[in-house]
């Protein structure tokens, strides 16, 4: 029962971005950097997949990128894994329920549903806040369930309120102060991030890129498909008057 | 050569092949004055067609069970080959067949295309447009994401402001006490099956019905009553097939490049023809903030939540949003106009017009936000949601452009009509 009040008191978060208030960072991601994507993917498999699945994601799908079956083998899966096997994982929705309080959704669409403006976002404004079961606190999902999963390489950062007063009005507003740098300079993180996001992005939607490159094929043909039926009807409705 | 003809004389000796062809196509008799607005008929019919064709084809790897649902749209998308084009198709195409149909639909109004002898193919016309609507409701379910699931939800709970029989009326709908499992099944049933059969007899309804009075056209004269002595023949008619054939074409043609850019390059529209929280799934816990039917249901459902509840129940609401499409249902006994076009219609239907479409775009618009979208006044009108009384006042609006219909067609100063048609 009350992990039950715990889930209802999260949905709302969970589903609506409730990140309204703070401004959203552009991702900026290349969704034709394969490179990029590729990076990304290894973040997401060493990072994300230990809690989070992506079951409609199958490994084989990275040879979309240019990796080989053999590269995704040696590099990505673990020793039970098929390559044709989609990134489930083999911690128990239960278990996971009773470490983070809420079951972490699964990230196959995830970029489809928040954006990636968002996620770019997300990973980037995790904070230390003791107050939270998990240690941690984030400024585009509050009061977020998950710990920060990037952390040794982001550093602490913690959140610091600054109280302004400008002609006579007060405004306060929030900031985060990386207290213990990590493994990567803020550039760095933000690069790894941007990868992250850009493989999040092509795995919600593997056929995005060749979708429009068909597109422009289509409305090729079809421009040149116009002439023709233009000038048909041009020649039949000569005799109307 | 010859034998082809003998086969068809005997094929003729046991079907009226000829005969159809003749009457429905090379010799049925269109006026030769359409415009831009004739074109979405046709054009809906071929919606139609693809919307049967991509959709048998989803059905042939859609799972419809709760469990598996979510998936396996994701399955089509992913591993089905062509999945993702099929599946993007459906999505645009229910969306495309609605501005079509708006679109058709606007044709009849500024026409006069309702009006005798043409009230029954308009009744088909209005039953078509029902049926799209619990077409495209029950189809927006089976992606079992968040919004079909709690869309779902408010609309099978509006019926349960029926009086008395409510709660038991949305119970025998839904099939469970939620949406669930049992609903998604026999949304399924009634979208791929019980609606398309229902669909393609009205289809085949308005058409006969269309072809037994002869099409109206921008002009709202009859050209029957302007025929060739000799031949009998309408003097401003000119057969379907060849001429509405070709022209057809070209409109089929730009049609699909729009269509194509949207499938090829936004399927997703911004999240108006696929929104964002349905690619969450279904979660019976999990409540989104902001509920919103797609665009296509937005004018009546902000008809539904801007008329205030009566005795705790939503019931004055869910009427209303009944009758604001029941409503055109009785269009060709309102309109007491003499004149049927609106080219010769005077000033002050044309007004009532453009007020309505207006209005009509404005509750589509506020329909798709929440009801604080444009903030609150201040405390003199009891800090109301600007949004809720601009729709209450759209939604006035609304239902005097029918009601007030038979008076203010009747004083409206009309220009006399054309003996021919004009181009």
């Amino acid at each position: 029962m009350r992990k039950l009040f715990f889930a209802l008191l999260l949905a709302p978060l969970a589903v609506f971005a409730s990140g309204d208030e703070i401004h959203l960072d552009n991702a900026n991601i290349d969704p034709h950097d394969a490179i990029s994507i590729q990076r990304g993917a290894r973040t997401f498999v060493n990072y994300c997949l230990n809690c989070h699945s992506a079951n409609s994601m199958r490994y084989n799908r990275l040879m979309d990128l240019g990796l080989t079956e053999q590269q995704i083998k040696e590099n990505l899966l673990f020793a039970t894994e098929k390559v044709g096997d989609p990134m489930t994982i083999s911690a128990s929705r239960k278990d996971q329920k009773q470490w983070f309080g809420v079951e972490p959704p699964d990230l196959s669409v995830v970029a489809r549903s928040r954006g990636t403006d968002w996620l770019y976002t997300y990973l980037r404004t995790f904070y230390r806040d003791e107050k939270r079961p998990s240690g941690w606190n984030n400024l585009a999902f509050p009061n977020v369930g998950m710990p920060h999963a990037l952390w040794q390489m982001q550093g602490i950062q913690i959140l610091k309120t600054e109280s302004e007063e400008h002609e006579g009005h007060k405004s306060e507003h929030k900031k985060l102060v990386l207290e213990h740098p990590g493994s990567l300079s803020a550039i760095e993180y933000d690069k790894l991030t941007r990868d992250l996001v850009n493989y999040l992005s092509y795995m919600a939607e593997p056929e995005k890129t060749r979708r429009s490159q068909i597109g422009v094929v289509v409305l090729f043909f079809l421009l040149l498909l116009l002439v023709p039926a233009w000038l048909l009807k041009k020649e039949y409705w000569k005799s109307v008057h | 050569m010859n034998k082809l003809k003998a086969l068809l004389g005997w094929i003729d000796d046991r079907f009226p092949l000829t005969a159809n062809w003749k009457a429905h196509m090379s010799e049925y008799y269109a006026p030769k004055n359409f415009n831009f607005w004739y074109y979405f008929g046709s054009l809906a019919l071929l919606i139609l067609v693809m919307q049967i064709v991509t959709g048998i084809l989803l059905t042939m790897h859609y799972k419809p069970d709760a469990a598996q649902a979510f998936a396996s749209v994701e399955y089509i998308m992913r591993d089905v080959p062509w999945g993702w084009l099929i599946r993007y198709m459906h999505s645009t195409g229910a969306s495309m067949f609605f501005i079509v149909i708006y679109l058709h639909m606007f044709r009849g109004l500024i026409y006069g295309s309702y009006r005798k002898p043409r009230e029954l193919l308009w009744l088909f016309g209005m039953l078509i447009y029902l049926c799209l609507m619990a077409e495209a409701f029950f189809g927006y379910l089976l992606p079992w994401g968040q919004m079909s699931y709690w869309g779902a939800q408010v609309i099978v709970n509006l019926f349960g402001a029926v009086p008395f029989i409510g709660p038991d009326l949305s119970l025998w709908i839904r099939g469970d006490y939620v949406v669930s499992d049992a609903t998604l099944n026999r949304f399924f049933a009634f979208h791929v099956i019980a609606v398309p059969l229902v669909l393609l007899g009205l289809v085949a309804a308005h058409l006969l019905a269309l072809h037994e009075v002869g099409s109206n056209n921008p002009d709202g004269i009859e050209i029957k009553k302007k025929k060739d002595p000799v031949t009998g023949i309408p003097l401003d008619g000119i057969a379907f097939h060849p001429y509405y054939i070709v022209k057809d074409i070209v409109g089929v043609v730009v049609f699909l490049m729009v269509f194509s850019a949207i499938v090829f390059f936004a399927p997703e529209m911004g999240g108006y023809f696929l929104e964002h929280n349905n690619f969450i799934p279904a979660d019976p816990l999990k409540t989104p903030l902001h509920i919103a039917p797609v665009w296509y249901f937005t004018p009546f459902y902000s008809i539904l939540r801007a008329v205030p509840p009566l005795f705790n129940s939503q019931f004055p609401g869910v009427m209303a949003m009944g009758l604001s499409t029941m409503i055109f249902f009785l269009l060709p006994w309102l309109d007491r106009g003499a004149v049927k076009s609106i080219r010769y219609r005077g000033s002050i239907y044309k007004s009532a017009l453009a007020l309505f479409v207006v209005a009509f775009l404005i509750l589509g618009y506020l329909g798709t936000e929440p009801t604080n979208v444009w903030g609150q006044f201040g405390s003199w009108l009891g800090g109301a949601d600007r949004a809720t009384v601009a729709a209450r006042i759209f939604t006035i609006i609304y239902f005097l452009f029918f009601l007030l219909m038979p008076w203010y067609t009747k004083i409206d100063k009309t220009k006399p009509e054309p003996e021919r048609v004009t181009s």
